[in-house]
Formats: structure tokens, C-alpha cells, sequence
């Protein structure tokens, strides 16, 4: 029987969630009785370590699941305030005129959605809003569907729907196509040369938004939502440096801070990275999504992780007054 | 001829490719449109190449009866579920008018796509948050100054990147709250560093290509 009790629990637990009424919110009292809560359960770790008894990995799983879970159900406001780099991606893309042609690269996988597709989605809402016309491609074989949830996403907005946005007009999917930096190099003599077809094996002369578009001179602004290789750094170097082109980017997290030379040497026109970059540029845009509702239990793990971290070195230093003290 | 020949190879590919990118001008503008649609071509045939050696290492795995060898099962199955659930789908799309692709909602493929793998990768991923916040209770110790410094720059930028940074510094002036610090933290000491590992990434690619391009290096023609 002990041996199944964990599993037994975890049922139990999923069942109650299952049949808990939705959206379940609690109340903002409860939501500080809970953070006073766990914040106690963190300073009984910390007490018990300066006693000289260090906890296991387990416990800090057990905290973490709880700070990423708990904030899920919790109502609390935050304060925001939009990073530089985010404004600046926000206003280069605020300052293209209607109609403009916008090519927006999703050079990422289902592992990076949390991070990247409120981002995709609050982009595609806001091009959509404002008319811009957007050239969808992905160097990533997942990303061009990733581009496709979106999508599906933003026009069930009342107010997308109102504008009866058109695809081959408004916007186009050209796929997937393989060969990393060596496509946008094409890209830059001959868009037909690497996608001479859509992702519906439509001709791309018989598509209206692509007339007139034959290489990166025809393209107002780049967007880059990236998690790795091929990616911004890519775009940056092929895109940006060989042919001019004016490009912003969203990263996840991991990548952000390797792309950050390049948006003091201006080479990156803006950057929103990770969830914190997704929620500053849903708030920019006026497109809030659920990076905003994301935002929170990160919020809370990171507090968990920093408590712990203090936790670890108030134990390393209870190792060493003990070994000093046995060394006496 | 087993060697030369693969370097004569190296060695024209090589030239092209510094020339055509310093040369704008015809026949070197030429070369990069070839080499750029050869090269899309080499990475088509690399996708399928992948996924037949995958194969291939799952059924001789499921042959010897090696060690978790159900799980090489459980690949072939779930990549040739995925596989004829596109093809199906995508052969079906070309009989509409307008065609449709293989990835549009409602298609078998793409049920498979949003209900099994994106949670499931997304799950792989999000396991990360629990190694990392055990990795960081046990690696960021102030043990020396370097240690230390690292320990504080994580604490600001975590504390920092996230909303209630500004809410507990909201005593401070603007530019001294904590989101700031983090900025400040991204901008400059983060930059420099990204700069300084960016250049010698740099140098050491341009020197291991000439060194390959003159066939000083030969590694990549052994095995």
C-alpha cells in the first residue's frame, strides 16, 4: 500500500484539478496567505540548515512545483515596466506603415513555445491590427507550424475577424526549408530561389502579397523568433551585415544574452527575451496573451531559487564554522 | 588519389566561398547561388539521412535485444505513426480545391502534433526548471571572488528580469531599482563577455578553415 501511495495521491490530485470549477481563481487574501506560506516554509529550510541539517534535492523539487503551480490560480497585479531593448523592438515595428512587408522567421520547436509564442502570437496580432503584411518562413522544420497556432490563435479576435484578414494577401506561410544560414543568404539575391512555392505548393508569382517581393530590398522589417541554431546570430550575420536589413528579434531566455552585442552595435533592432521579454512585449504591444499569466510563477521560482541559493551558502558556511571549530 | 582528391575538392569549395563573399560581381555572385541551393539540397537529403540511421540503430537495438531496447520500439512506432499520418494527410490536401497542407487544424498530423508532441516536448523542457534550481542550490557557493561574483550577477539578474524586483526597489529612485541593475548587468559586463567569446570563436573558425582549405588539417577525411 506504501508503495503506491504517491501514485494513489498524484491521481487523487489530478482527479480534484480535473473537477475544479474554471478558471479557478483565488482571491488575492488567500493569494498572500499562500506566498506568506511558502516564504515560511522556506525560512523553516533555512533555520533547519543553519542547525547543521542540509535538505535533499527532493525538497527543493517539491518547492520549486510548488512556486511554479501555486501563482498559476493566484491574483495578483505586478508592476511593469518595458526593458529598453523590448521599447526599441516595439517601436520599430510601431513606426512601419500600413502595408508594409514584414518577413517573420519562427526558428524555433514546441520546447521554446512557452517562451516564443506569446510572442508569435502577440506579433501576428499586432501586424494584423495595423494592416502590416506578413511573409511567414522557418529555417526550423517546426517553426512554420508554430506560425500556423498562432495564426489560428489571433483570428478568433473579434476585431482580427472584423478586418477579414485573407491568407496570400494578408499574410503567406512559405514553409520550412533546410540549409540554415545558406537560405537567407539566397534569400538575398532570389526569395523564389530557396521557396519558389508556399507551404500549400502554391506558386509564389501567383500569390498577391509576394509581388514585388524578389530579395531583402523588398522587405520592410525582419522579425526572428529564435532558440538556437539557425537563429538571430544567423540573421544577424547574413541578413543585417550582407544585405542591410532592419531586424528585431524574441529569444528564449538560454539565448538572449548572446545576442546582446549586437543590439549595442545596432546591428539588432530590439530584442524581447524569454518570458519576462514576452510579457514586456505583450504589454508593449497592447496584445496581453498568456506570457502575462506565465509571468507570475516564474516570478515565484525565481524568488524559490534565489532563497535557495542563499539557503546553499548559509550551509556552506555552517561546513565551514564546523570544521574550523573541529579542526579547534 | 583517395586523398587528393577530396582535398582538390576542399580547396576549390573553400576559395569560391572567401571569394564570392568579398566579390559581388560575375561569375563569383554565381557561385553563391549555387553553392546556396546545393547546400539546401545536401541538408534536404541530411533530414532523411537522419531519420534512416535512426532507424536503422532502433531495429538493430530491437534485433539484439539490447539494453531498453522496448523504447527503440516505441521510436519506430511513433515515427511511422507521425509519417503516414502527414503522408495520409498531405495526399488528401492535394485532391482540395484549394489544396490544403498536411499541417492545417483538423488534419490527423496535426492532432498528433498539438496534443502529444508540444506537451510532451514542452514537459522534457520544463523539467529543466527542477535541475536547475537543484543545480543552483548546490553550485552557487560564495567559494572565492570569481564564485562570488557570478553568485551576485545571477541573484540581480533574477531577481531583476523579473516584475517584483521593481516592486520591493520601488523606495529607490528609478535608475537605482532593480531591474536596472539587470539591464545594466545585460548590457555591459554580459556584452563584453559575449563580445570577447564572439571574437575568439571567430579567430578560431577563421584559422581552422584556412588550415582545412590548404589541407594543413585533415581530420574531416579520416573514418
Amino acid at each position: 500500500m506504501k508503495k503506491f501511495l504517491p501514485w494513489i495521491i498524484l491521481v487523487a490530485l489530478i482527479i480534484v484539478v480535473a473537477l475544479l470549477p474554471k478558471p479557478l481563481e483565488i482571491s488575492p487574501t488567500v493569494s498572500v496567505i499562500v506566498t506568506v506560506l511558502l516564504g515560511l516554509a522556506l525560512t523553516g529550510v533555512l533555520v533547519m540548515t543553519m542547525r547543521g541539517h542540509l535538505i535533499g534535492r527532493r525538497t527543493v523539487f517539491l518547492f520549486i512545483g510548488a512556486s511554479l503551480t501555486l501563482p498559476f490560480f493566484m491574483n495578483f497585479q505586478m508592476p511593469i515596466k518595458v526593458a529598453p531593448e523590448v521599447q526599441e523592438l516595439y517601436d520599430a515595428i510601431a513606426k512601419l506603415p500600413p502595408g508594409s512587408k514584414v518577413l517573420a522567421a519562427f526558428d524555433y520547436d514546441p520546447p521554446s513555445a512557452p517562451e516564443l509564442q506569446p510572442q508569435a502570437e502577440a506579433f501576428m496580432a499586432y501586424a494584423f491590427k495595423h494592416d502590416l503584411k506578413v511573409i511567414i518562413m522557418g529555417l526550423w522544420p517546426q517553426g512554420p507550424q508554430q506560425a500556423d497556432m498562432a495564426i489560428q490563435k489571433v483570428l478568433q479576435q473579434p476585431a482580427i475577424r472584423a478586418k477579414n484578414i485573407k491568407y496570400g494577401v494578408d499574410y503567406v506561410n512559405l514553409g520550412f526549408q533546410s540549409g540554415n544560414e545558406f537560405v537567407i543568404q539566397r534569400m538575398g539575391s532570389s526569395f523564389r530561389g530557396m521557396f519558389p512555392r508556399d507551404i500549400y505548393n502554391t506558386d509564389c508569382d501567383k500569390i498577391p502579397i509576394l509581388n514585388g517581393v524578389d530579395n531583402f530590398s523588398n522587405i520592410d522589417f525582419v522579425f526572428n523568433l529564435s532558440s538556437g541554431y539557425p537563429g538571430t546570430v544567423e540573421w544577424v550575420q547574413i541578413a543585417v551585415d550582407r544585405y542591410g536589413v532592419k531586424l528585431g528579434a524574441g529569444n528564449t531566455a538560454v539565448q538572449a544574452p548572446s545576442v546582446y552585442p549586437y543590439l549595442s552595435s545596432h546591428k539588432l533592432t530590439g530584442l524581447a527575451g524569454g518570458m519576462s521579454g514576452a510579457w514586456q512585449f505583450e504589454q508593449a504591444t497592447g496584445e496581453p496573451g498568456v506570457a502575462s499569466t506565465y509571468v507570475l510563477p516564474q516570478t515565484f521560482s525565481h524568488m524559490v531559487v534565489i532563497g535557495f541559493i542563499i539557503i546553499g551558502n548559509v550551509a556552506l558556511f555552517v561546513g565551514y564554522r564546523k570544521s574550523r571549530q573541529e579542526g579547534v | 588519389m583517395k586523398r587528393e582528391i577530396p582535398l582538390i575538392i576542399t580547396f576549390v569549395a573553400g576559395v569560391a566561398f572567401v571569394l564570392q563573399y568579398f566579390i559581388p560581381h560575375y561569375p563569383f555572385n554565381r557561385f553563391e547561388n549555387l553553392f546556396s541551393d546545393w547546400f539546401s539540397i545536401v541538408g534536404a537529403f541530411a533530414i532523411w539521412l537522419g531519420a534512416l540511421s535512426l532507424i536503422k540503430l532502433c531495429l538493430l537495438n530491437i534485433s539484439k535485444k539490447a539494453h531498453d531496447w522496448p523504447i527503440s520500439l516505441l521510436i519506430i512506432v511513433c515515427f511511422l505513426a507521425i509519417v503516414v499520418a502527414g503522408a495520409i494527410d498531405g495526399f488528401n490536401g492535394l485532391k482540395n480545391v484549394p489544396t490544403t497542407s498536411f499541417r492545417d487544424p483538423g488534419t490527423n498530423f496535426d492532432w498528433l502534433y498539438q496534443n502529444v508532441y508540444t506537451p510532451l516536448s514542452a514537459t522534457m523542457f520544463a523539467i529543466l526548471a527542477f535541475f536547475v534550481a537543484s543545480a543552483s542550490y548546490r553550485a552557487f557557493r560564495a567559494r572565492n571572488t570569481a564564485a562570488t561574483l557570478l553568485l551576485l550577477s545571477a541573484f540581480f539578474v533574477m531577481i531583476g528580469r523579473v516584475p517584483i524586483g521593481d516592486y520591493l526597489s520601488a523606495w529607490l529612485p528609478p535608475s537605482w531599482q532593480l531591474s536596472q541593475w539587470a539591464n545594466w548587468l545585460m548590457a555591459f559586463p554580459n556584452t563584453a563577455g559575449q563580445r570577447a567569446v564572439m571574437i575568439g570563436i571567430a579567430l578560431g573558425t577563421v584559422s581552422t578553415s584556412l588550415r582545412i582549405i590548404l589541407g594543413i588539417e585533415r581530420a574531416h577525411l579520416e573514418g
